[in-house]
């Protein structure tokens, strides 16, 4: 176990160094968001109407949420990349840790979606923005947040280790990625979506998660009652619930994935 | 002398390709072994199941008496691994690509810092050291990627195709550390496509075809395998070729071989330059002239040629071979 951490640090180290080295990657996994926010903000925000909060108030934590997940796929790319590239093949020869290259991947992704978080939130507090409650529940707010991501992110390293190069993660996953986060409480709120629509947005991590994020941010009004389903009245048990069955499925999953693709 | 790396009847399939079928292997301790093959023939393969970077599909194979399917990870803390394609990550440094190695191998800061300079001073790389790997050429990745097999002095040693892509000043510079290495105890597998290499370094060839040992022993012992001397003649004019091959059948111990197309004739022979001369003498009289003449002894390639029925340098890359590509 001790070994697994310090061999998956220093993959993430090198990992890091990549960020170093490649600075537009990070540059641009922060201007998206950014847009997004000023997109939404000023574009669809003049026309949606979100009664009792503004409506920056109520997209920023849907963005959050979109965002980190999308930050999920360099994990899958980052993968893909070094499968594609062969520094796999090194690893495999060494007597390191078996886990320690996922555990390294997932972990440097964490540190990536940190920064990427304090970028947006510097940028919606520019737009109008604020935390309304303790720090201690704004700091949980964000906490459930990465961790969600990390949840995220052990299935897009699944997938990277599944499919053959790093173009196909971002494809496959912007087609999966796309409805999950719009399907949501993200953007709207559920409650003018069709029937079956509205069922399947409820139950969605993806709206739990931003959902919990608005209580804890305290971006919420008394005029904008939540949603009766469990799932959205429990929001932060509902997202834990989600994160231990994603980590449960997907951990040894891409474990074994990477076992495979590895010896191939 | 007992055996560090031995391989029983490894086999590994691909689909339909049977890129080992029962492959068996032994490398002494403190020896050289050099796996020769043509393109396809096994040798990535046989060599990546040995660093238990893959996995075979029946056989056994050991390495320093570890069974390599049950605790490869103990097999790991033996070896250096030099894959046919240099595994380097291009984001990072030189330098900090053989630190990585040393802190993966177990290496505490200090000894693995110390010991990626001191690699990098020996493979000629101290002033690109500190560059990102991206901005290498071919021949610096590869000495890079040799580096990182040698970051835990490891007791046994697998180079696949250490040398390809090397100018010769660096292949002769791998060669002196290599022989230093074995000074030094260690054993080593590697593959190559250059018979001088395998002539040169390794203690013991074995020549591998569509997965399996077609023959083993010393490049002398191969060589004779094919026979001894021969005499070749290149004659000037195509009118001589008949005369001269009547001339040399006189003085051969077997068939001459004629090459209408180069004007070659060659003729296995026992008695060395005397016969070489005689040759030469019974030409002369009958006027033919010669561009060429030479005793030859078997060349790896020759020997090369004669088992596997193909030359080193045929072209691998046909349907069905699927000669892997650059990644
Ligand atoms: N991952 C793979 N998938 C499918 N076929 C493979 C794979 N790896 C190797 N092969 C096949 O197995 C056979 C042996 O390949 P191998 O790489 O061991 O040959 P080699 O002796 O190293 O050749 P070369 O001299 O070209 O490096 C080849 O026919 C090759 O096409
Ligand atoms: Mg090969």
């Amino acid at each position: 176990m001790a070994k697994t951490f310090r061999d998956g640090a220093i993959v993430a180290k090198r990992n890091l160094i990549k960020i170093k080295r490649v600075p537009e990657l990070l540059v641009f996994t922060t201007l998206s968001p950014i847009m997004f926010i000023l997109l939404f903000a000023y574009v669809f925000g003049s026309a949606i109407n979100v009664p009792g909060v503004g409506y920056r108030e109520f997209l920023i934590p849907g963005i959050f949420a979109q965002t980190v997940i999308f930050g999920a796929t360099i994990t899958g790319a980052g993968l893909a990349e070094d499968m594609q590239k062969g520094i796999i093949e090194r690893f495999r020869s060494l007597p390191m840790s078996r886990s320690a290259v996922l555990v390294g991947r997932t972990g440097s992704d964490v540190l990536n979606n940190i920064i990427v978080i304090v970028v947006m939130s510097l940028t919606g507090l520019v737009v109008g923005w604020r935390i309304h409650t303790s720090v201690l529940e704004a700091v949980a707010g964000f906490l459930l947040l990465l961790l969600f991501a990390y949840a995220v992110s052990w299935i897009m390293a699944w997938v990277g280790l599944l499919v053959p190069s790093p173009e196909v993660v971002q494809q496959a996953s912007f087609i999966v990625i796309f409805p999950l986060t719009f399907v949501a409480n993200t953007f709207v709120p559920t409650n003018g979506f069709p029937g079956p629509l509205r069922a399947i947005a409820n139950w969605n991590p993806v709206s739990s998660v931003t959902q919990a994020a608005r209580d804890l941010f305290g971006n919420t009004s008394p005029l904008l009652p939540s949603p009766d389903d469990w799932s959205l009245q429990h929001p932060v048990v509902y997202t834990l619930i989600w994160i231990g069955i994603l980590l449960a499925i997907f951990i040894p999953l891409a474990g074994r994935q990477y076992r495979r693709a590895a010896s191939r | 002398m007992s055996d560090v790396i031995r391989a029983v009847g490894l086999v590994k399939t691909y689909g339909e390709i049977h890129a080992l079928d029962g492959l068996d292997l032994a490398v002494p301790e403190g020896t050289v072994t050099a796996l020769l093959g043509p393109n396809g023939a096994g040798k990535t393969t046989a060599v990546r199941i040995l660093a238990t970077v893959l996995d075979a599909d029946d056989g056994f194979a050991e390495v320093a008496g570890i069974d390599v399917r049950k605790d490869p990870n103990a097999v790991r803390s033996r070896i250096g691994l030099s894959g046919q394609f240099a595994a380097v990550d291009e984001y990072l440094t030189g330098y900090e690509n053989l630190d990585m190695v040393g802190q993966l191998y177990g290496l505490r800061r200090r000894p693995s810092r110390d010991r990626a300079r001191e690699l990098l001073d020996t493979f000629g790389l101290a002033d690109a050291a500190d560059r990102p790997v991206k901005t290498y050429s071919g021949g610096m990745r590869r000495r890079l990627d040799l580096a990182g097999a040698l970051v835990a002095h490891p007791p046994v040693l697998f180079l696949d195709e250490p040398t390809t892509g090397l100018d010769p000043r660096s292949r002769t510079d791998l060669w002196e550390v290599i022989n230093e290495l074995v000074k030094a105890g260690s054993t080593l597998l590697l593959t190559t496509q250059y018979l001088e290499e395998a002539d040169r370094l390794a203690d013991d060839i074995v020549v591998i075809d569509h997965g399996k040992a077609i023959a083993q022993g010393t490049a002398d012992q191969l060589k004779g395998r094919v026979g001894g001397e021969r005499v070749e003649i290149v004659v000037a004019a195509d009118a001589d070729l008949a005369a001269a091959r009547t001339l040399l059948q006189e003085l051969a111990g077997g068939e001459v071989v004629v090459d209408e197309h180069t004007r070659r004739l060659t003729a296995p022979v026992s008695g060395g330059a005397g016969v070489l001369m005689e040759a030469l003498r019974r030409l002369d009289a009958l006027g033919i002239a010669v561009i060429d003449i030479a005793l030859r002894r078997p060349t790896l390639e020759d020997v090369f040629l004669t088992l596997t029925g193909h030359s080193t340098d045929e072209d691998g890359a046909l349907p069905g071979t699927g000669a892997r590509t650059e990644r």
